[in-house]
C-alpha cells in the first residue's frame, strides 16, 4: 500500500504476504467506511482488511499496519473477483469464483468489519472472472451487478450476465445475457452513470466492447419481474489486437481505458455526438530509463498535439517547411 | 522499499497513426502487459510481468509505477493567470447574459471578446518575459514556443471576432483586417526603429524594405515620410518621391466615422486606381526600381506583391495587402475565395498547409464549426476552444448552425476544461463555476469531481463544504462529512468526528460518536473536547445519545456551580426521560449520590420515589451472573455494593425529604 505524503512523494507504507496462493485483485471500499481493502485470490478466499493507526512512532517512521479482519471462505474455488457495492448500498462486497458462484457479503455494522453475513449467493452455471455494480445511485434503479465469465467449455456461449436485485423477492434474479459475447470475458465495468435512464457497459473480451442497456418501461413488463432492457452495442475496437485484460471508467464516465496483450494502454472516448474513438495510446518501447525516478513537469508546456502549429508561427516563409 | 519506485517524468507525446501517443521509458509492450488504475486527477501505469507468449518471468523489468497526467498545462505557473481572469471573463459573460439585448449587445459582446484577447496578450508578454530570463536554452525556448502557441491563438480568436462577433460587413471589414494583420506581423516596429535611428536613414540598408512593408500595411502616411526624407537628401528621385507621395495621400479609404457610401467610396476608389495605373503606364517611376514596385503593389498587381513574400511572411498578410489594393470593399461572403487563391499563390505549389492555415481558412470560409474542430485537434488544452465555443454560443452563433449539437457542443467543451482544472490542488475552485453554467451535465460532473477531491486540511475541506452546501448537494455533503468523521474516530479524535457528523446531520453517527464519548467518560472519569460538548446548542437534538451527551455534560458543569438543585431535577429528568442509555444508569444514579448525602436535602420525595423507581427497574432487569468465574464475582460484589449503598441513600434522602415537607406545609 502507497501512501501519497503532503510533499506529493509517494511511499510505500506497508507490504505483506497472506494469501497461500496469487492475489488476483485488490479493491478499496469507500473512504466512508473508513481505510478498507478487500482481496481475492487462487486460494479460494477473499479478504476483508482495515487499516489500525498505529503508534505515533510507526507514522514518524512512515508505516501503516493493516489487520484482517475476515476472511470469506465459502467458495470451493478460486476467487477471482471481489468489488465493494456502490456505498449508498451500506457497507456490502461481491465476489465471484471459478465454480461459478457470485456471492454478496454484507456487515451490517460498519463499525466492526469482522461480522459479515452472506446474503445472496448467485449461481453464473459459468466458470466466473470478473464482476461489476452498477454504481447508479438512482431511485428509478434496482441494485444491478454484471458478471463476465471466461469459461471455455464448448457448451458456454454467452459470456455476460446481468443480474438485478428485486425488492420484492429480496433476491437477485437474472435480467439479462448478452448473447453477443461469446468468447471468455476477463474484464467488465459499468461507466458511473451521469444521471442518465440508460446505462453503459463495457467488456474486456478479444477486443473492447461498449454496449448500452436501456430499461424497457415497466409497464410492458410483467410488473414484479426483472427489469428489461434493450441492448445496444455502441462501439467495438479491436486495436490491441489481442486479448484484452482490464477495462476501466475515469471518474466521469468519459473515458475508458483498456489494456491488452498487445502491451499498451488505449485510451478511448466519445465526442459530442456519441462517437466513440481512441484517443490516446500509453506503450513502451522498451527504451532505457536515464537514471532513478525522475521528477515532474518543472517545464508544463501549453503543449500543441501537433507540434507544426508552433512552426507555422515561428516561421516566415523561409521558415516553412517544403513538403 | 519494495519493488516498485514512483517516477514521474516529463514524457514525450508523439502522435503515431494520427494518435497522440505515449512512450513509457522502461517498459516493453513486446513482452509484458501493463497494468493501470484511475486517479482523481491522473492516472497510473505499469508493467507487470503478465505475457501471453512466453512463460512469465516472476518480475517486470521496469520497476516504475508511472503517473500520468493529462492536462499538464494547469500546473503552468504563467498560464495560471490565464485560467483565473479568463474564469472571471467567463462568469461574468455569463451573468449578464440577461442584459444583453438589443443593439448595446453586440459591442458588449465585441468587448468581452476584447478582454478575452488580452487576457491571453498579458499572458504571452510575461511568458516572453520567462522565455528571456530562462536559465537553460532548453527551457528558454520551450517557453518561446509557448509564446508562439499563445501567439496563434490570439490571432485566431482576433480573426474570429472581427468575422463572427463584430460582424463586420464590407467596408469596414478591411479596416479591421489591416489592425489584425498590423497587430500580427510586429517586425515593423523593430525595423523601423532600427533605419530611424540611424544616421541617415534613407541609406540605411533596410529603408526601402520598411517603406515596402509600410505600403503592404497600408500605413500609408508613415510610407510617405519615410519618402520625404529619401526626397530631401536624394535631389534626383525628390520629383519622383512627391508624386508617389501624392498618390499616398489620396488613395481613399473609409475612416471610421466616414459618411460616405461604399458606392462613393468605390468610385473614388476606382478613379484614383486609375491615376495610379497612368503613371505607372507613363514609366514615371521607371528609373527607380523601389519606387515601381511600390506603384504596382499599390495597383494590387499580384506578381509584384509576391515578389515581397519574405516581407509579407505569410499568406493572410497577402490576402489583406491584395484586398486592400485591388477590392477594399470586399463582402464578407466573398472573403474565402480571396482566402483560398491567396492560400495557393502564396505557398506556390511548394509546401502544404498547416494546421494554422486550416484554421483561419475555416474562419474565413464562416464555418465555425469546422474552426473549433481543427482548434480542438491542434491544441492540447481545452481552454481556446472551450471558451471561444462558449462566447460564440452567445452570440447565438451556434444554435443557428445546428440546433442538436449547438448547446451541446458548447457544453461538451466546458466541461472537458472544467473537469481538466479539477486535476489541480487549487484551479478546482475555478472548475466548479464552470460546471454551474453547464446545464444538462454540470451539477452530476461537480458532483463526481468533488467528492474525489483530496482532503488534506481542514480548510479545504471547508471550502468543499460550503461549495456543496451552496448548491444543495446534500448527498456529498454528507458523504464528506462522513469521510472524515470516520477518518477522525479512527484517530481517536472524538470532537473532530462530533463536529463532522453533526455537520452531515448523521444522527446515527453522531450516536456512535456520542457512545464514545460516555465510554471514554466511564473509563477514565472526564470528558475530553468540552468545550464542543459545551456549544453544541440546537445540534444537541441530532440524536438521542447526543442530547444525552449534553445534558449530561451540563449535569457536571451545574453540579460544579454547586446550582444542586438544578443538576438533580436535570439527573432526574436525564434518568427518566427515556434518553439515557441502559447501560448508563447505574453510572447516572452513582452520580446522584454525592447529591443524597448533601447535609440539606436536594431531592425531593417525589423524585426520591423516581429515583427508587430507577434503580428497582435497573436491578430487576440484570441477568443472573452465572458466577463461576473469580473477576465476575467480583464485579459482582461490586454492584451489589453499590445497589447496597443506593438504596440506603436513597432510603435516608426519602425520611429527610418527607420530614422538610411535611414541616413547610406545617408551618
Amino acid at each position: 500500500v502507497w501512501d501519497k505524503s503532503e510533499s506529493g512523494d509517494w511511499h510505500c507504507t506497508a507490504s505483506w504476504k497472506t494469501h497461500s496462493g496469487s492475489v488476483w485483485r485488490v479493491t478499496w471500499a469507500h473512504p466512508e467506511f473508513g481505510q478498507v481493502l478487500a482481496s481475492c485470490s487462487f486460494d479460494r478466499t477473499a479478504a476483508v482488511w482495515e487499516e489500525i493507526v498505529g503508534e505515533s512512532n510507526d507514522k514518524l517512521r512512515g508505516q501503516s499496519h493493516w489487520v484482517k479482519r475476515t476472511t470469506l471462505v465459502d467458495s470451493r474455488t478460486s476467487v477471482t473477483d471481489v468489488k465493494f457495492a456502490p456505498k449508498h448500498m451500506g457497507l456490502m462486497l461481491a465476489t465471484c469464483s471459478a465454480d461459478g458462484i457470485v456471492r454478496i457479503y454484507e456487515a451490517p455494522d460498519v463499525m466492526n468489519l469482522s461480522q459479515w453475513s452472506l446474503q445472496h449467493e448467485i449461481s453464473c452455471k459459468l466458470s466466473c472472472s470478473c464482476i461489476s455494480w452498477n454504481p447508479s445511485s438512482s431511485r428509478a434503479h434496482s441494485p444491478m451487478i454484471a458478471v463476465g465469465s471466461d469459461d471455455s467449455s464448448p457448451n458456454a456461449m454467452a459470456k455476460v450476465q446481468i443480474f438485478e436485485y428485486n425488492e420484492n423477492t429480496r433476491k437477485y434474479a437474472k435480467a439479462e445475457t448478452l448473447m453477443t459475447v461469446t468468447d471468455p470475458v476477463h474484464d467488465i465495468a459499468f461507466a458511473p452513470n451521469l444521471g442518465r435512464s440508460f446505462h453503459i457497459l463495457a467488456i474486456a473480451t478479444k477486443d473492447v466492447r461498449i454496449f448500452t442497456l436501456k430499461p424497457v418501461r415497466k409497464e410492458l413488463t410483467s410488473s414484479g419481474g426483472p427489469t428489461k432492457f434493450e441492448l445496444h452495442i455502441v462501439a467495438q475496437f479491436d486495436n490491441h489486437n489481442s486479448q484484452v485484460w482490464r477495462v476501466s471508467w475515469n471518474i466521469t464516465g468519459t473515458v475508458l481505458a483498456s489494456s491488452g496483450d498487445d502491451g499498451c494502454v488505449r485510451l478511448w472516448k466519445a465526442n459530442y455526438m456519441d462517437n466513440w474513438k481512441c484517443t490516446g495510446i500509453l506503450k513502451g518501447n522498451g527504451s532505457p530509463v536515464n537514471g532513478s525516478s525522475q521528477q515532474g513537469n518543472s517545464n508544463p508546456s501549453l503543449g500543441s498535439n501537433i507540434p507544426s502549429l508552433q512552426n507555422s508561427l515561428n516561421g516566415s516563409s523561409a521558415g516553412r517547411k517544403h513538403s | 522499499m519494495g519493488f516498485h519506485q514512483f517516477g514521474q517524468a516529463c514524457l514525450e507525446l508523439l502522435t503515431l497513426d494520427d494518435l497522440p501517443t505515449l512512450l513509457i521509458p522502461g517498459v516493453n509492450s513486446k513482452k509484458h502487459q501493463m497494468c493501470f488504475d484511475w486517479g482523481p486527477g491522473e492516472m497510473l501505469v505499469c508493467e507487470t510481468s503478465f505475457n501471453k507468449k512466453e512463460k512469465s518471468e516472476m518480475v517486470p523489468s521496469c520497476p516504475f509505477i508511472y503517473i500520468i497526467r493529462k492536462d499538464v498545462d494547469v500546473y503552468s505557473q504563467v498560464l495560471r493567470k490565464l485560467f483565473n481572469e479568463s474564469h472571471g471573463i467567463f462568469v461574468g459573460l455569463q451573468r449578464i447574459e440577461e442584459e444583453l439585448t438589443g443593439k448595446s449587445r453586440k459591442s458588449q459582446l465585441v468587448r468581452v471578446s476584447k478582454n478575452y484577447r488580452s487576457v491571453i496578450r498579458a499572458c504571452m508578454e510575461e511568458m516572453h518575459q520567462v522565455a528571456i530570463a530562462a536559465k537553460d536554452p532548453a527551457s528558454g525556448r520551450q517557453f518561446s514556443s509557448q509564446v508562439s502557441i499563445l501567439s496563434a491563438m490570439e490571432l485566431i480568436w482576433n480573426l474570429c471576432e472581427i468575422l463572427f462577433i463584430e460582424v463586420a460587413p464590407a467596408g469596414p471589414l478591411l479596416l479591421h483586417l489591416l489592425d489584425w494583420v498590423r497587430l500580427h506581423v510586429c517586425e515593423v516596429d523593430s525595423l523601423s526603429a532600427d533605419v530611424l535611428g540611424s544616421e541617415n536613414p534613407s541609406k540605411h540598408e533596410s529603408f526601402w524594405n520598411l517603406v515596402t512593408i509600410l505600403v503592404l500595411q497600408g500605413r500609408l502616411d508613415e510610407a510617405r515620410q519615410m519618402l520625404s526624407k529619401e526626397a530631401d537628401t536624394s535631389p534626383a528621385s525628390a520629383g519622383m518621391c512627391r508624386i508617389m507621395g501624392e498618390l499616398m495621400r489620396t488613395m481613399p479609404i473609409l475612416s471610421p466615422g466616414n459618411t460616405q457610401t461604399l458606392t462613393e467610396l468605390e468610385l473614388k476608389w476606382q478613379h484614383w486606381h486609375e491615376e495610379c495605373e497612368r503613371y505607372l503606364q507613363d514609366c514615371t517611376f521607371a528609373s527607380n526600381p523601389h519606387l515601381e514596385s511600390l506603384c504596382k503593389i499599390m495597383l494590387g498587381d499580384e506578381a509584384a506583391l509576391l515578389e515581397q513574400k519574405e516581407l509579407l511572411s505569410n499568406w493572410y498578410h497577402f490576402l489583406v495587402t491584395r484586398l486592400l489594393y485591388s477590392n477594399p470593399t470586399v463582402k464578407p461572403i466573398d472573403l474565402q475565395y480571396y482566402a483560398q487563391s491567396s492560400l495557393d499563390l502564396f505557398l506556390g505549389g511548394e509546401s502544404s498547409p498547416e494546421p494554422l492555415d486550416n484554421i483561419l481558412m475555416a474562419a474565413f470560409e464562416f464555418d465555425i464549426h469546422q474552426v473549433i474542430k481543427e482548434c480542438s485537434i491542434a491544441l492540447s488544452n481545452w481552454w481556446f476552444v472551450a471558451h471561444l465555443t462558449d462566447l460564440l454560443d452567445h452570440c447565438k452563433l451556434l444554435q443557428s448552425h445546428n440546433l442538436y449539437f449547438g448547446s451541446n457542443m458548447r457544453e461538451f467543451l466546458l466541461l472537458e476544461y472544467a473537469s481538466g482544472l479539477f486535476a489541480h490542488p487549487s484551479l478546482w475552485q475555478l472548475g466548479v463555476d464552470y460546471f454551474d453554467y453547464c446545464p444538462e451535465l454540470g451539477r452530476v460532473s461537480l458532483e463526481l469531481h468533488i467528492e474525489r477531491i483530496p482532503l488534506n486540511t481542514e480548510q479545504k475541506a471547508l471550502k468543499v463544504l460550503r461549495i456543496c452546501e451552496q448548491r444543495q448537494m446534500t448527498e456529498q455533503v454528507r458523504s464528506i462529512c462522513k469521510i472524515l468523521a470516520m477518518k477522525a474516530v479512527r484517530n481517536n479524535r472524538l470532537g473532530s468526528a462530533l463536529s463532522w457528523s453533526i455537520r452531515a446531520k448523521d444522527a446515527a453517527f453522531a450516536t456512535l460518536v456520542s457512545d464514545r464519548f460516555l465510554r471514554d467518560y466511564c473509563e477514565r472519569g472526564c470528558f475530553s473536547d468540552l468545550d464542543l460538548i459545551d456549544n453544541l446548542g440546537p445540534a444537541m437534538m441530532l440524536s438521542d445519545r447526543l442530547t444525552f451527551l449534553g445534558k449530561y455534560r451540563e449535569f457536571h458543569r451545574v453540579y460544579g456551580e454547586k446550582r444542586f438543585a438544578d443538576a438533580a431535577s436535570l439527573l432526574l429528568s436525564l434518568m427518566t426521560s427515556q434518553i439515557a442509555p441502559r447501560s448508563f444508569w447505574m453510572t447516572l444514579l452513582t452520580d446522584a449520590l454525592p447529591l443524597l448525602e448533601q447535609k440539606q436535602v436536594i431531592f425531593s420525595a417525589e423524585q426520591t420515589y423516581e429515583l427508587m423507581q430507577c434503580l428497582e427497574d435497573l436491578t430487576s432487569g440484570k441477568p443472573v451472573h452465572g458466577g463461576s468465574d473469580t473477576q465476575q464475582c467480583q464485579d459482582d460484589d461490586i454492584e451489589t455494593t453499590k445497589v447496597e449503598m443506593l438504596r440506603l441513600a436513597l432510603a435516608r434522602n426519602l425520611a429527610r425529604a418527607i420530614v422538610r415537607e411535611g414541616s413547610l406545609e406545617g408551618s
